[in-house]
């Protein structure tokens, strides 16, 4: 037991590096996932689906590829997918009953490249229905645990969302790290939740083609992992240009690994004053403060600065989400592919193969961008939201052109209970509140686990960039991460007793 | 604020969602409480400001005028729910 525990319990660098030095094999070190996999998921529900055979497959071609000299950035580590990326020949549902039996034909960029890079994937991991939704309870394939536990209270927590799977599976030690995408938050808010770390790359950063669509000026992909250096090993796998996405950016992809450790002295930190919520607990205020002077000590000038948008963020995002939603997910019509209710009519098979395959939160944000939309409210709504994104852009401009980057909680509490919050859609939106204005402004946002709260949960603090400047990011989040040195585990992870 | 059961019926309607009569109260408090909070906007001066659809950091680029895929049917119809030879297979549009 204590070997496998030694192989899961790593980091991804330390793997990598385990690797090249033959301590381990990548079959080895991607049996030893696949156990604790086997061990956890039924409890967690973190993967939908598991594909251990490809991945012992891909192992032993790494072993070989290594063996020979040729080994990629990532070559024979075991990571997870999340459910979002189109994988060829492998499941792709968006946890949605509508893509329950969708089996790609071809493969998403971010995976492609990551293949390229000799990545083994475990399975595709869980997430809310289409990725909308802030705790994983929307998923058709059921809700996802937290390996974290309450001190003292064995109820189960959620994940975070969207990327909720991802999260969980990283945290309890069954995949090294994982891929997640985030629209308004769906990366860093589960990191947080989880106890890892987790970045959004500016917009247009990684290639959106093959990855199912939610919101397309939004989505974009980005790693989770245990640390801030692994976080920056798998980005710089899983960006690039892509011709393939008209919104693709065609810039060079650092090295952002060397960015890590790197010195932040001197650097101008902003912290703005509205990124606080009603009802905020005392402790993320306090923790808020412990990172500001984290950073003052390593040599940063902290600079008080307004984003006087931030409060207009979340509507903001609930017009311009659901509008990208109901257009996007028009494809779902039961005739290309997908789940299809049969019907006399055309119009019926569309309505009834709808109303069948797609969940609750989905149905309610296709129909709100349905409206928002359409003849009569689209200027009192979607036009009027498109214009309060410039200003939320304009703050951000603003503000950076005085600071490098932006320290601000990730979300306005820690994980809560399975089931919480669900009785108002409006107050689960409300999770995203520190996290929706970064997206609106395309600008990168990672989040970096800092310490537990009272009850012994992780929360993490949100560090915010200027455009394709994630590199300052990954050398601030190295400098919190040291500080703070978050080693607490989760209740759940493999080898632990469960 | 609650939105009306035509209304409701209507934007189903344009968005092919099938909405059953037991679910149209429901959705009038749901939506409409949704509907309601983002009308935060209005308290905001937009007078005088552009509407961004993105964030634009890409140029559009254009490419050679050219085919670049194609010819894999059985690859494009492997999830069709309905195929009738190389076609996908839908009810009877037309009389």
């Amino acid at each position: 037991m204590s070997d496998m525990v030694e192989l899961t319990g790593q980091s991804l660098a330390a793997a990598l590096d385990g690797l090249e030095k033959g301590r381990f094999s990548s079959v080895e070190l991607t049996r030893a996932h696949l156990d604790a996999v086997e061990a956890l998921n039924p409890t967690l529900n973190a993967y939908i689906t598991v594909t251990a055979e490809q991945a012992l497959t891909q192992a032993a071609e790494a072993d070989a590829v290594r063996a020979r000299g040729e080994a990629g950035l990532l070559c024979g580590a075991p990571v997870a997918i999340k459910d979002l990326f189109c994988t060829e020949g492998v499941r792709t549902t968006a946890a949605s009953r509508i893509l329950s039996n969708f089996v790609p034909p071809y493969e998403s960029t971010v995976t492609a490249q990551m293949k390229r890079d000799g990545a083994v994937s475990l399975g595709k991991t869980n997430l809310d229905e289409f990725a909308m939704g802030s705790s994983n309870m929307t998923s058709a394939f059921g809700a996802v645990q937290n390996p974290w536990r309450r001190r003292g209270d064995d109820s189960p927590l959620v994940p975070g969302g969207s990327s909720g799977g991802s999260a969980s599976a990283v945290a309890a030690r069954i995949a090294l790290a994982a891929t997640g995408t985030d629209t308004g938050g769906s990366i860093r808010q589960p990191a947080s939740f989880c106890g890892i770390a987790g970045i959004k790359p500016t917009y247009g950063r990684c290639s959106r083609w093959g990855t199912v669509a939610f919101a397309s000026s939004l989505d974009q992909a980005g790693p989770l992992a245990r640390t801030v250096e692994d976080c920056a090993i798998l980005l710089r796998s899983m960006a690039g240009f892509d011709p393939k996405d008209s919104t693709s950016v065609d810039v060079a992809v650092p090295d952002f690994r060397a960015a890590v450790g790197r010195s932040v002295k001197g650097m101008r930190i902003g912290i703005p004053a509205e990124y606080r919520a009603p009802g905020m607990p005392e402790e993320i205020e306090r923790w808020w403060q412990q990172g500001i002077a984290w950073l003052r000590d390593a040599g940063c000038e902290i600079v008080d600065v307004s984003l006087p948008h931030t409060r207009y963020g979340l509507a903001t995002y609930y017009i311009v989400a659901p509008a990208e939603c109901s257009s996007n997910l028009a494809r779902y019509d039961g005739v290309r592919f997908g789940e299809r209710v049969e019907a006399d009519s055309l119009d019926a098979l569309y309505e009834r193969s709808r109303a069948a395959g797609f969940g609750d939160e989905v149905k309610r944000r296709i129909l709100i961008g349905t409206y928002v939309l359409s003849s009569g409210y689209y200027d009192a709504y979607y036009l009027k939201a498109q214009k309060v994104r410039s200003l939320i852009l304009r703050d951000f401009t603003e503000a950076f052109g005085r600071v490098d980057a932006l320290l601000t909680p990730t979300a306005p509490s820690a994980a809560f209970g399975l089931g919480e919050k669900m009785s108002d859609p409006v107050t689960m939106y409300l999770n995203d509140i520190f996290t929706v204005p970064a997206s609106m402004a395309g600008v990168p946002g990672m989040s970096v686990p800092v310490g537990l709260d009272s009850a012994g949960l992780p929360l993490g603090l949100q560090l915010i960039g200027r455009p394709f400047d994630e590199e300052t990011l990954f050398a601030l989040g190295s400098a919190l991460e040291k500080a703070a040195g978050f080693d607490h585990l989760p209740a759940l992870r493999a080898g632990a007793v469960a | 604020m609650s939105l009306d059961a035509a209304t409701i019926r209507r934007i189903a309607r344009l968005a092919r969602l099938g909405v059953g009569e037991a679910e149209i109260e429901r959705l009038q408090t749901e939506l409409g409480h949704i509907i309601g909070w983002v009308e935060q906007l209005g308290e905001l001066d937009l007078d005088g400001v552009e509407p961004i659809a993105g964030v634009g950091h890409a140029a559009l680029r254009l490419r050679a005028d050219e085919v670049t895929d194609g010819d894999r049917v059985e690859a494009v119809l492997s999830n069709a729910p309905g195929r009738a030879g190389p076609f996908y297979a839908v009810p009877k549009v037309v009389e």
